[in-house]
């Protein structure tokens, strides 16, 4: 293993990042074509409904109109989906949530159609809403997709030891409830797609896309081509964390086919409120816990039962709720595990990918569980994690040994609890927990006494602020485990002059992916990373590597970038040794722009004068990588099997203030130990922990989007709020290391495991500070103050 | 009022350090005529309600949501964008130090971040963190968790707009 770097490890300076500052760079909103035409999208308002009847006549004839497209307009399949087909593209049956889409009515002049929408008329039968999951398993609720004849979308059963044997061995059981919030993912940019018909060519789509091969694919089934007809080019993302998937698949279908029809560029620009109502949100989740545990700290059972709301349609919901049957008991060996996660549909929004993947969840459960646990058995939470915590060589719930990477659960929990001097201050605040209101007491009439308090009468700030420190940890498979086909390419061609092109099939989200790997070939070749040129993303020009999703592009991405670079130095080794009629012990660097044989100074060239030598003698310099993740197995039936090819570890400790008479939650500091193996730009490795630990802030403490009869409530940044500049304290990022056989020299994942502890930490400072456990997120104002959630239509909400 | 019956007006105003005189429908939003007429994409637009920060332009040494800002009212105004900070092919320091402190991840909100702290600079040149925290509040980022923006803002100061 290699241990001593030029490059990877320091930190970089983005490659995308002058345009960026400057304003160059170039988000699909910012593109243009000449005699571009727009679609503005026709809805209802109905949340679940038969469509009888979709009636134009009093807007077909308006001049502003181009034509109008609907599902008669699709040659191909009417419905699709990622997983499963029953998302259509414009919906033909039925209306199932408030963000379906009728038609689209496409012309030259945005501001007009968006009126013109509001006037066709759709005739509808209206159903039986289904908000509640719970309600939707019901035998008597209606189907909302009956062709699969039932509500359930999946069930995921995991299986471990006897789960009575282990209850009646353990001397207490403990039950928990809880229940966590619809999120939006609130990415700055909002959805935008144009699509250009290309004639015999095909068409080309440039859009805000998240997963260009997974858009391709949708488009082509949609449209009826064959996949090399439609090449998918990714503009600059405006961030996605994991929201630019299934919608934009969606809107480059719908922009595509009227493309077609139109034989005319057509772009499809979403405002903020169109794309909350529309786009896929984080799964809210209920979740019971029943743990078993001895005297002495033993996890001895663990039964989970798990309900996620997947809302109207299908989306990633197999997907979200397996990542949480696999890591539901948390980073904890124990014999007896019986867990059930189920996804339902509902008429809410549907849920989908969003950072985290439904580990964020199961987190706030698990780890909440864990505190109560300590304080119950009077040891503090780090001890109750060290007695139950994964080490070299442990069992999971799915029965995987953890072996063949370092477990280093222990070490980022041992280094935060150091780090924040964590269990002196739980103890000492545990002293504090008095949660009576301070009052000043008048013991004359006050009509007579002067107002002016004296000084023994203020109400002493401590009083009213509590502090609490909380922890949580975790373990997270890297990339998509046994989801599905795991590899990825790369495509790597330096020039005669030294410089290179450099492109990978997975694609830029704004994580700082492609610098990443313009570190990685810049390690192996010496090739300065500014000599780099990332190429643009299309499908065309690179084999799909399927979705840039699961924290994977490091470690897949990386992993194939790095095979690039050493196919190429290999083949260049090979020639040089060669040429320079070399000895099999010679040794070659290239490092620093140049090529040099260690120990002999004057067989040296510059990378340049290599590169410019090497194509005169008819070497290839370019080069395609390949990655592909090892075989890992799953057993549907049981949740048996080694769901992924390798783990990371973190551990975050969040330090609050709480305002007992506001209900208020400051986060003072959250100190973030992450073993994302190893770490390639520190500057990008530091913005995933800055950014991950802000949006679990979020999710800890104000977020949530609360629906009326399905229809979001908050469709705008004026109600659904996100931290601020000044909603959250220090954050100090640690990274701890671990090495790894897989991935680039070892480097495997970072961007989830930041946000998926963070709410969790807080709650159990919350618990720390006050006392109280909260069992629903967000913690917000009316949870510390009344343990509910105050809702538009309670009535005097406010004098409670 | 039908917005046929709006008659354009002449507007003149300098945008960028350029004199500029041009006829527009009053009631368009400035965000519009920057982006649509005069193909200045670097202001970009979140939230069409002022509430995101990422349409931010200077008018008048302010720093401004451009999507609240009608044509109308620009006249005789000073207006600064992203593409009018660098001078003479030099980036800004507030730019450079971005690019050096790991300030822009996706960089939606990086042009109305940046403006917010020019024109923050402008007034005081040396703020401390609480007062740049202030100045950046009304722009929101999703991705960096804003640290490294604050950062890259503290390493600015002292240096006033040249």
């Amino acid at each position: 293993m290699k241990e001593k770097f030029n490059v990877v490890g320091k930190p970089v300076i983005r490659e995308d990042g002058k345009a960026k500052v400057t304003g160059q760079a170039k988000f699909a909103d910012d593109y243009k074509f000449p005699n571009m035409i727009f679609g503005v999208m026709v809805r209802t308002k109905a949340t679940h409904a038969i469509i009888k009847k979709i009636d134009y006549s009093e807007i077909e004839n308006d001049k502003h109109i181009i034509t109008i497209v609907d599902a008669k307009d699709i040659k191909g399949l009417k419905k699709t989906g990622l997983i499963r087909k029953d998302q259509p593209v414009f919906a033909f049956e039925k209306i199932v949530t408030p963000g379906d889409v009728v038609a689209m009515l496409l012309g030259e002049d945005e501001d007009k159609l968006r009126l013109l929408a509001k006037k066709v008329k759709v005739e509808l039968e209206e159903l039986p809403v289904l908000n509640d999951p719970e309600k939707a398993l019901n035998e008597d609720s209606p189907l909302i997709h009956p062709e699969f004849g039932s509500n359930l979308i999946v069930h995921h059963p995991l299986r471990k030891g006897d789960i009575e044997k282990g209850f009646a061995e353990s001397d207490f059981i403990l039950e928990q409830t809880y229940t966590t919030p619809h999120i939006e993912h609130a990415y700055l940019e909002p959805e935008c797609v144009i699509a250009i018909p290309l004639g015999e060519k095909g068409i080309h789509i440039i859009g805000s896309i998240q997963n260009p091969f997974t858009a391709r694919r949708i488009v082509a089934e949609v449209i009826n081509y064959p996949l090399n007809k439609v090449k998918i080019e990714q503009a600059e993302l405006g961030g996605s964390f994991g929201g630019k998937d299934d919608l934009m698949c969606i809107l480059s279908a719908r922009a595509a086919v009227a493309a077609l029809k139109t034989n005319r560029p057509v772009k499809i620009r979403y405002t903020r409120e169109e794309s909350i109502l529309e786009s896929y949100k984080r799964h809210p989740y209920r979740m019971h816990y029943k743990v078993g545990y001895t005297k002495d700290g033993k996890i001895k059972a663990m039964k989970i039962d798990i309900l996620a709301d997947g809302g109207a349609y299908c989306s990633m919901t197999p997907f979200v709720t397996w990542r949480s049957v696999v890591q539901a008991t948390g980073p904890y060996e124990i014999e007896n595990v019986w867990t059930d996660v189920r996804g339902v549909y509902t008429n809410n929004p549907y849920t989908g990918a969003m950072r985290g993947f439904g580990s964020p969840q199961i987190i706030f459960a698990q780890e909440s569980l864990m505190d109560d646990i300590a304080v119950h058995l009077g040891i503090t939470p780090d001890e109750i994690r060290r007695i139950n915590g994964y080490r070299q060589g442990s069992i999971t719930a799915s029965g995987q040994r953890l072996e063949n990477h370092e477990v280093n659960l222990l070490k980022v929990l041992d280094t935060a609890c150091n780090e924040t001097n964590f269990r002196e201050k739980w103890i000492e605040n545990e002293k504090h927990h008095n949660r009576r209101i301070p009052t000043i007491e008048f013991k004359e009439n006050i009509l007579k006494r002067n107002l002016i308090l004296s000084k023994n009468e203020f109400i002493n700030p401590d009083d009213i602020i509590k502090k609490g420190i909380g922890l949580a940890v975790s373990f997270r498979g890297s990339s998509l485990g046994a989801e599905g086909i795991d590899a990825a390419a790369s495509y790597l061609s330096i020039q005669n002059d030294g410089s290179a092109y450099l492109l990978c099939g997975l694609a830029e989200n704004g994580q700082g992916m492609r610098t990443a790997y313009a570190i990685i070939v810049s390690e192996i070749l010496g090739i300065p990373v500014e000599n780099i040129y990332y190429l643009e993303m299309t499908t065309a020009h690179i084999p799909d590597s399927g979705p840039t999703v699961a924290s994977r592009s490091t470690i897949m991405g990386g992993g194939a970038v790095k095979n690039s670079a050493e196919i190429l130095r290999k083949r260049f080794e090979d020639f040089l040794k060669d040429y320079w009629k070399l000895n099999e012990n010679d040794l070659i660097v290239f490092e620093n722009n140049e090529v040099y044989v260690k120990g002999k100074e004057n067989l040296k060239l510059s990378f340049p004068e290599f590169a410019n030598l090497a194509y005169k003698n008819g070497i290839c310099l370019s080069s395609i990588g390949w990655y592909p993740g090892p075989k890992i197995h799953w057993e549907e039936e049981t949740g048996h099997g080694s769901a992924y090819f390798t783990y990371v570890y973190g551990c975050q400790v969040a330090e609050v203030r709480v305002n007992i008479i506001t209900g208020e939650v400051y986060v003072d500091r959250v100190t973030a130990v992450h073993d994302p193996g190893k770490v390639i730009n520190l500057l990008g490795a530091l913005g995933q922990v800055y950014g991950g630990v802000t949006q679990g802030v979020g999710y800890a403490i104000f977020e949530e989007l609360d629906k009326h009869n399905g229809l979001p409530r908050e469709l705008n940044f004026d109600q659904y709020i996100i931290p601020t500049s000044k909603d959250v304290g220090e954050i100090i990022p640690i990274f701890v290391e671990g090495k790894d056989e897989f991935g680039p020299w070892g480097a495997k994942s970072l961007g989830e495991p930041t946000l998926e502890l963070t709410a969790a930490a807080i709650n159990n400072a919350i618990r720390n500070a006050v006392g109280e456990r909260y069992f629903n997120l967000p913690v917000n104002l009316e949870e510390v103050l009344l343990k509910r959630k105050l809702r538009p239509e309670d009535l005097k909400r406010g004098s409670l | 009022m039908k917005s046929k019956s709006i008659k354009k007006v002449k507007v003149k105003f300098k945008l960028n350090g350029k004199e500029l005189e041009l006829e527009t429908k009053p009631n368009k939003r400035l965000l519009d005529l920057l982006r649509d007429d005069l193909n200045l994409t670097g202001t970009k637009e979140g939230c069409s309600i002022g509430e995101c920060g990422a349409c931010t332009v200077i008018m008048n040494g302010k720093a401004v949501n451009s999507c609240l800002v009608l044509a109308g009212e620009i006249n005789n105004s000073e207006i600064i964008t992203i593409e009018g900070i660098a001078q003479n092919g030099n980036l800004h320091p507030l730019q450079e130090n971005f690019l050096k402190y790991g300030a822009v991840q996706c960089g939606f909100c990086t042009p109305g971040m940046i403006l917010s702290a020019y024109a923050l600079l402008r007034v005081n040149p040396e703020p401390d963190e609480e007062t740049i925290k202030e100045a950046i509040a009304g722009n929101l980022c999703r991705c960096t968790g804003y640290k490294q923006i604050i950062e890259a803002i503290k390493h600015s100061t002292k240096i006033t707009d040249g």
